[in-house]
């Protein structure tokens, strides 16, 4: 390749050499500062005293100690692990269930799917404004049905500390299950029918092909979506924002509203960095190995 | 039943398929019903969704919401409508997804067509950059950006998602580049072309399909950001995402919801065009980001 002419060694072939080393090196050093730099930078304010500004003063653990006292940080956790199963188990669940029923040869096959996943192009500011006035008790769902006749039915959800979080998870899952159900396709297009056939004429229910043939070949369907879902689901902020601004109370705090929050406007930057710095680890544990895995199989 | 290339040889029967289209039917209806909701009650006056009638068409219909969420609503403090926000997105996305997908096509050429020792390693880093929680950067690059006084400008914010854009604009190139017989490159390089020219005339002419897909996945994810517009932002520079969010949040007055769902669509109506018009790329483009190769 550019080792073409390696022993005639002028000033123009070195050039050559160097040039798409030159031409990588803008990003490569925007990402090494800005990525990996900044991350760094976050690492160690994590450990300093940092309030309103960041602070040099190294303090050792004690942001992180803090942080585990923080009643809000513990509802943010537990929000998240709960939010974030039910949001992957469901999306799984539906965009499966959707991927199998839209591959039986169906009529306008691509106009559904065009319905199902153009939720995927939207802002999530835009679909919380949506859920978050549909699901207002005051004007939404509830006031409409009794107004048709059921005066006692009552759905209060994003009203309710209690229930609020499971309204997170159905704006969620409205907004992405299309495009797990895309996924699944794409997969399902890709299993060979000749075995199915093959299976057929030893007389397999359906039922028994997608569980025993079909399914298990969608494995790498199923880690992708559960890579994508996971990391959505940790990442999640604007949502909240949009659809319950983390209340009533606290209820529905994630661990990226409480990040912002301690940080920019309760000025306790040490232990906003220090909850960002886990925030990282968790998406680190399951990217890292995605990520290499992908780019190994590719050599 | 016919055998057809794509869908599955599993074999339904009449009742079965009823069950099957009904279901897809009432998948189809939760899916489209908050884009109903928005689009019915942004068309009535307020005073028929606060008596309940948030389901039904409207009565008398109206493009008043219209009108104030574009041009007279009030956001924060001043009653400027959502329309100066509008045309800062715009501003911000163009020159964003430009250059993110210029360079983005330039480091897929070198990582493909002039590989190095140790380029796998830097294309992981790049990649992992896509993923990190951006609440990692968020404290450093504010001083940053204050530091070098782009604090609170659209420029600033179109370096931020330049920055954090690069990532993915690398991934879909280089995948796409890797499909490209490289025997093209080399034979050109034996007879003496350099590095831009392969670049221009080889390259480029058969980049048609990835640079749309790249460019609909930057377009869409800038104009959706929500908190880098929330964090780097101020007043006079908001994106759409931050302006709609204010309106709808703000709790002075009377709630005007019939407002606050026209001015989602407005958010909402850039990337909906996009994926209307070039739906097939958009699918693409999100598979990309997941499931490569």
């Amino acid at each position: 390749m550019s080792q073409v002419a390696k022993n005639r060694r002028s000033g123009n072939d070195w050039l050559r050499d160097a040039l798409p080393k030159l031409v990588l090196s803008p990003s490569l050093a925007m990402v090494l500062i800005f990525v990996y730099g900044f991350i760094i930078f976050t690492f160690y304010l994590s450990f300093t005293d940092s309030r309103i500004l960041p602070s040099y003063e190294l303090v050792g653990w004690e942001n992180y100690s803090k942080l585990f006292r923080i009643r809000a940080w513990d509802t943010a956790v537990s929000n998240l692990l709960l939010f974030g199963s039910l949001y992957i188990v469901i999306c799984c669940s539906i965009g499966l269930a959707l991927a199998i029923l839209l591959d039986q040869k169906i009529r306008a096959e691509g106009f559904i799917r065009t319905i199902y996943l153009y939720p995927m192009a939207l802002s999530f500011i835009v679909t919380g404004t949506a859920w978050k006035w549909f699901l207002d008790p005051g004007i939404g769902l509830q006031t409409v049905v009794r107004s048709w006749g059921w005066e006692s039915f009552t759905f209060d959800w994003i009203k309710d500390g209690d229930m609020a979080i499971y309204t997170i998870v159905i704006a969620a899952v409205w907004q992405t299950s299309g495009f797990v159900m895309a996924m699944f396709l794409a997969g399902l297009r890709g299993i060979d029918n000749e075995v199915l056939k093959a299976a057929q004429i030893d007389g397999a229910s359906n039922f028994s092909l997608y569980h025993r043939i079909v399914i298990p070949q969608l494995r790498p369907a199923f880690m992708s979506a559960f890579v994508v879902l996971a990391h959505m689901a940790i990442k999640s902020y604007d949502l909240v924002i949009a659809l319950t601004g983390g209340g009533p109370g606290t209820s529905t705090e994630l661990p990226a509203t409480f990040m912002y929050s301690y940080t920019f406007t309760r000025n306790q930057m040490g232990i906003g960095a220090a909850s960002a710095t886990i925030m990282l680890m968790a998406i680190a544990a399951i990217m890292v190995p995605y990520i290499y895995s992908e780019l190994r199989e590719k050599k | 039943m016919s055998s057809n290339a794509t869908a599955t040889v599993v074999r339904t029967g009449a009742s079965a398929r009823f069950v099957i289209y009904t279901l897809l039917a009432l998948f189809s209806l939760f899916y489209l019903l908050p884009l109903y909701v928005m689009v019915v009650n942004s068309l009535k006056p307020l005073s028929e969704i606060q008596s309940g009638g948030m389901m039904s068409l409207p009565e008398v219909w109206t493009l008043a919401p219209w009108k104030s969420a574009w041009s007279t609503a009030q956001i924060g403090v001043e009653a400027t409508g959502l329309q100066p926000f509008f045309w800062n997105s715009i501003v911000m996305v163009v020159p964003a997804v430009a250059i993110s997908t210029v360079l983005g096509a330039l480091n897929g050429y070198v990582l493909t067509k002039w590989r190095f020792r140790g380029d796998t390693i830097i294309f992981g880093l790049l990649l992992f950059g896509c993923f990190i929680p951006f609440q990692m950067v968020l404290i450093p690059m504010a001083r940053m950006l204050g530091l070098v006084g782009l604090a609170g400008t659209v420029p600033g914010l179109v370096f931020v998602h330049l920055v954090y854009g690069i990532g993915f604009s690398t991934l879909y190139f280089r995948n796409y580049y890797q499909q490209f017989p490289t025997e093209l490159v080399r034979a050109a390089m034996i007879d003496g072309a350099g590095f831009f020219t392969i670049f221009r005339r080889i390259m480029l002419p058969s980049s048609g399909p990835i640079a749309v897909v790249c460019i609909i996945w930057q377009f869409t994810n800038i104009w959706n950001d929500f908190l880098f517009g929330a964090s780097f932002s101020d007043f006079d520079s908001q994106p759409m995402t931050v302006a709609l969010n204010n309106l709808v949040q703000s709790s002075t007055g009377v709630k005007e919801y019939n407002v606050h769902f026209a001015g989602a669509i407005m958010a909402a109506l850039p990337t909906l065009f996009v994926y209307i018009v070039a739906g097939r790329y958009f699918v693409r483009g999100l598979m990309a980001g997941s499931v490569k190769g």
